[in-house]
């Protein structure tokens, strides 16, 4: 007995965050005119909705908006394109087949659908996935969590901080919590370099005058019911700390930036294969996964720095999406994208030869005045100058349709002049 | 009656005694049932391989777990015989094996057989061992959910439930005792003194001072469910020669999730249940050499619960249960570590047994042991998940996303009958906060319900009992004590 609503559809999108309001726009726009998109809150735009700094849309938009208004644009357009979407609806699983199983408070559904694009965005490293060793207190967040309470439920989570890991989130929760009245006692990263926007380091700890510690790490949480005090160790070189060189914070909450794990729980239900580089699917130049008609975009697939790119990626997820259901093959011959010294990863992974293509990659640790060169075989097929690089910013080159024509191969490395 | 703290032993104590025609009140220090060691072991149901025969330990646990899957089931707790397979790396611990399988014979264990490393490695593909013990039916249960449906059914009976009740100071009246607590004063006949921990400190209130407890913190690892496929049962070591001690052991989760350890380290302060860097890094070592695969970058929490032992450090044999009537009408109950969960129901029937020598005591003929559960959405097949929904749109709605945890069962949580509304109340109950995130989506949903259904303000949500705020008070407030500073 099969009592749940059944329905037949050529595109769902999972998540109405950037990425899936960008895809569900951009597939209806290239003609696909049967979508859904589901999303798991009660509102669209997902995490846009809690950032409400500005400098979203710099690149797209040419002016720093925040991140509702950065949302809103999509929105409007999404309801002038009359695309439909379900709020409060979370999708259980998706089968092999494309089943899709929906959870909402109107039932359970079933879509039968042709194509999916997969935009769940991404989650939080937590404490435990550390091991910060100490008591188990109430105030220790990580920063989105924080972001959350302050900015939409409007809910203060402490008044003296200390925030590791100094990811953009944590950079910008530091700047919000001063604001707010909070102390902020000091900034801590493990590795000597931040792990955010340089423009956060600036604007939102510099200019607040918040201490920046870099290669030192928290070693223990104090404080039996709510958070006392935490102790920090500067770190050798091998990251292991300096007990000998421990100090004592007196705070009430401990932030946690630590790092951003695609959300691909539901894309393994599916088979999709997934990087343990990126921690999201892997994907050629028409970012479709291992399974056909599977797609994906935005943080789901790898952690974006600027909202603008996710909506790029986006698009393009949306527009290979339509060609797919029009009935556009998957290409045969296909190219891995190998990974040289000094890069961290590249996307697509795989790509075919002959094609205009445009490359996203991280480094693996910051740098000035190189080049990155993709090389098939010993021949070197382009290069591209720096005069800074670093690991939490996206670099996309592109590679033109002659430079593609010929390869067999193609490596990525980071060239020291 | 009077029962002293509502660990696993309290609440299986109440709930015995509430099939009698008694008058009893069950007393925590905590806001909730199930804040000690009760919630941070390993959940192992034993079969008794360890324990010297005729110890209470042998006994109480052989019949303690032949009593529990008639009790699950009236509890609706779920439980799983899962078997377990102790493992040896070499000639000598081989020899280890066939002790431990004699010392269990006697003590009246069934099935246990001694398998070759080849047969393992069929039942268990990433162990690799000379030979195991297997031992199969050991099995394993969720303990505060089992102690949550224990104290729950008893207070569907008529039990009494005082929380946040600290006992300052116990006085001889009459024929029975005055206890004094934060929380008021109680007149008994009869005190049961399961206070676990703290059970040396209840018993010296008499004027007893022969009991002495060591506190032994035991830290566990957790990994995510995905890793549900790593092992079919548990795989324990052979013991090391410390006392009580069963060495670093990978343990399946009645929820898929896979637990490492404990460790044992005797400490000073009771309620010291930090996790230190060097028993993490000692339990990821002690896995990997029991399962070298082992994907120690899946770990989604640590833990640790400090254990009541009463076998000094420098003993080498564990010391039995002390279940004694001293002085007369007060019932101690000294020592229960392990296996104390799997012992706990045949524990409370030799409690109701010192009773019955003391009072006449009548049955009750409406006591009803069955206990209702919520239904877990996430456990539900797609058609029953469909029908859920039918039944209540709330079941629709996603709180906790990685445990598929409905917004009807952090209802039903909330709404508990011990007014347990602390975040970990909900967590324990309904697993939401348990997953991978670790609460990162489901808390701002959590505190909102607690908003909206309870009209709770934000400085009044607790994560783990009433002096544990989550939160100092809404945005602006601080900044407009610094502008009126």
């Amino acid at each position: 007995m099969i009592d749940f609503v059944s329905r037949n559809v050529d595109l769902i999108v999972i998540g109405g965050g950037p990425a899936g309001l960008a895809a569900a726009i951009s597939a209806k726009k290239n003609g696909v005119q049967d979508l859904i998109i589901i999303e798991r809150n009660n509102w669209l735009g997902g995490i846009l909705l809690q950032c409400i700094h500005d400098g979203f849309g710099l690149e797209l938009f040419r002016k720093p908006l925040t991140g509702p208004e950065y949302a809103q644009i999509y929105i409007d357009q999404l309801k002038e394109l009359k695309i439909p979407f379900m709020l409060n609806s979370m999708v259980l699983e998706i089968t092999p087949e494309k089943k899709v199983f929906v959870a909402s408070p109107k039932g359970l559904f079933c879509f039968y659908a042709k194509a999916v694009i997969l935009a769940m965005g991404c989650r939080e490293r937590t404490r435990g996935q550390i091991c910060i060793p100490g008591t188990r207190p109430a105030g220790v967040y990580t920063a989105g969590v924080a972001q959350n309470l302050i900015n939409l439920k409007n809910i203060m989570v402490g008044k003296d901080v200390v925030i590791l890991g100094s990811g953009d989130i944590g950079m910008i929760m530091a700047r919000r919590l001063t604001l707010e009245g909070a102390r902020v006692h000091a900034v801590v990263e493990i590795l000597p370099h931040t792990n955010g926007l340089p423009r956060n380091i600036q604007q939102c700890l510099i200019d607040y005058e918040i201490p920046l510690l870099l290669s030192h790490t928290v070693t223990e949480i104090e404080g039996t019911n709510r958070v006392k005090s935490i102790c920090i160790s500067p770190v050798k070189d091998n990251l292991e700390p300096i007990k000998e060189k421990e100090d004592k914070i007196k705070c009430d909450t401990l932030l946690l930036s630590i790092g951003l794990i695609p959300e691909n729980d539901l894309s393994k239900s599916c088979g999709v294969e997934l990087s343990s580089i990126t921690g999201g699917a892997v994907v050629d130049e028409n970012l479709e996964t291992s399974m056909q008609g599977v797609f994906a975009c935005g943080n789901v697939l790898h952690v974006h720095d600027v909202v603008d790119y996710v909506t790029l990626e986006a698009e393009k997820a949306g527009k290979s999406a339509s060609e797919y259901i029009l009935g556009r093959q998957r290409m045969e011959q296909r190219i891995r994208v190998e990974i040289g010294t000094g890069i961290r990863y590249v996307l697509p992974h795989y790509i075919s030869k002959d094609t205009d293509l445009e490359l996203s990659l991280r480094v693996v640790s910051p740098g000035e005045d190189l080049s990155i060169g993709f090389f098939d075989g010993e021949k070197l097929v382009k290069t591209r100058k720096f005069r800074r690089v670093h690991p939490a910013q996206m670099i996309k080159i592109k590679l033109k349709r002659s430079e593609t024509r010929a390869i067999n191969t193609l490596k990525a490395e980071v060239l020291q002049k | 009656m009077l029962v002293i703290g509502a660990g696993i032993v309290g609440c299986a104590i109440a709930r015995e005694l509430a099939k009698f025609k008694l008058e009893t009140v069950l007393l925590d220090k905590e806001s909730d049932v199930c804040c000690g060691v009760s919630k941070g072991n390993s959940g192992v149901l034993h079969t008794g391989l360890y324990y010297p025969k005729g110890s209470l330990k042998a006994k109480l646990c052989v019949e303690g777990r032949l009593m529990f899957p008639k009790l699950a089931r009236q509890l609706n707790v779920p439980y799983k015989l899962c078997g377990k397979h102790v493992i040896a790396r070499t000639n000598e611990e081989l020899k280890d094996l066939e002790d431990l399988k004699i010392v269990g014979e006697e003590n009246g264990v069934q099935g246990l057989t001694i398998i070759s490393g080849k047969e393992l490695k069929k039942r268990e593909p990433n162990v690799d061992a000379l030979a195991a013990l297997y031992s199969p039916v050991a099995g394993i249960i969720v303990p505060y959910l089992f102690t949550i449906a224990l104290a729950e059914n008893a207070l569907n009976n008529g039990v009494r439930i005082h929380f946040n009740s600290k006992v300052s100071a116990i006085k001889q009246v009459n024929s029975g005792y005055k206890v004094t607590t934060n929380q008021g004063v109680f007149y008994t006949d009869i005190i049961v003194n399961s206070a676990g921990l703290y059970a040396d400190r209840i018993s010296a209130m008499v004027g007893l001072d022969k009991y002495k407890l060591y506190p032994c913190r035991g830290e566990y690892l957790i990994l995510d469910k995905k890793c549900s496929q790593l092992i079919n049962s548990m795989i324990y070591p052979v013991p090391p020669k410390i006392a009580g001690v069963l060495g670093v052991h990978l343990t399946p989760t009645i929820d898929g999730n896979v637990l490492i350890g404990p460790s044992a380290e005797f400490i000073n302060g009771r309620e010291d249940s930090r996790t230190t860097k060097e028993k993490i890094q000692q339990l990821m070592w002690g896995a990997k050499k029991l399962l070298p695969s082992i994907p120690l970058n899946e770990i989604i929490y640590a833990f640790s619960a400090v254990r009541s032992k009463i076998t000094p450090p420098e003993e080498k044999e564990s010391r039995d249960f002390i279940i004694q009537e001293d002085p007369k009408n007060f019932i101690n109950l000294i020592g229960i570590e392990s296996p104390g969960l799997t012992a706990s129901p045949a524990l409370a029937k030799m409690v109701a047994q010192i009773i019955k020598k003391r009072r006449d005591i009548q049955e009750k003929a409406d006591f009803s042991p069955i206990r209702r559960r919520t239904t877990p959405f996430g456990e539900a097949s797609r058609t029953e998940q469909s029908s859920l929904i039918k039944e209540d749109p709330a079941y629709g709605e996603m709180v906790c996303r990685c445990e598929h945890v409905s917004k009807r069962e952090i209802l039903d949580a909330l709404n508990n009958p011990f007014s347990a509304r602390t975040i970990n109340a909900v967590k324990y109950r309904t697993r939401a906060g348990m997953g991978r995130c670790h609460g990162g989506f489901c808390l701002p949903k959590i505190v909102e319900i607690l908003k909206e259904e309870y009209g709770t303000r934000s400085t009044e949500i607790n994560l783990k009992n009433l002096k544990s705020p989550l939160f100092v008070g809404a945005t602006k407030d601080l900044r407009e004590k610094e502008e009126n500073d």
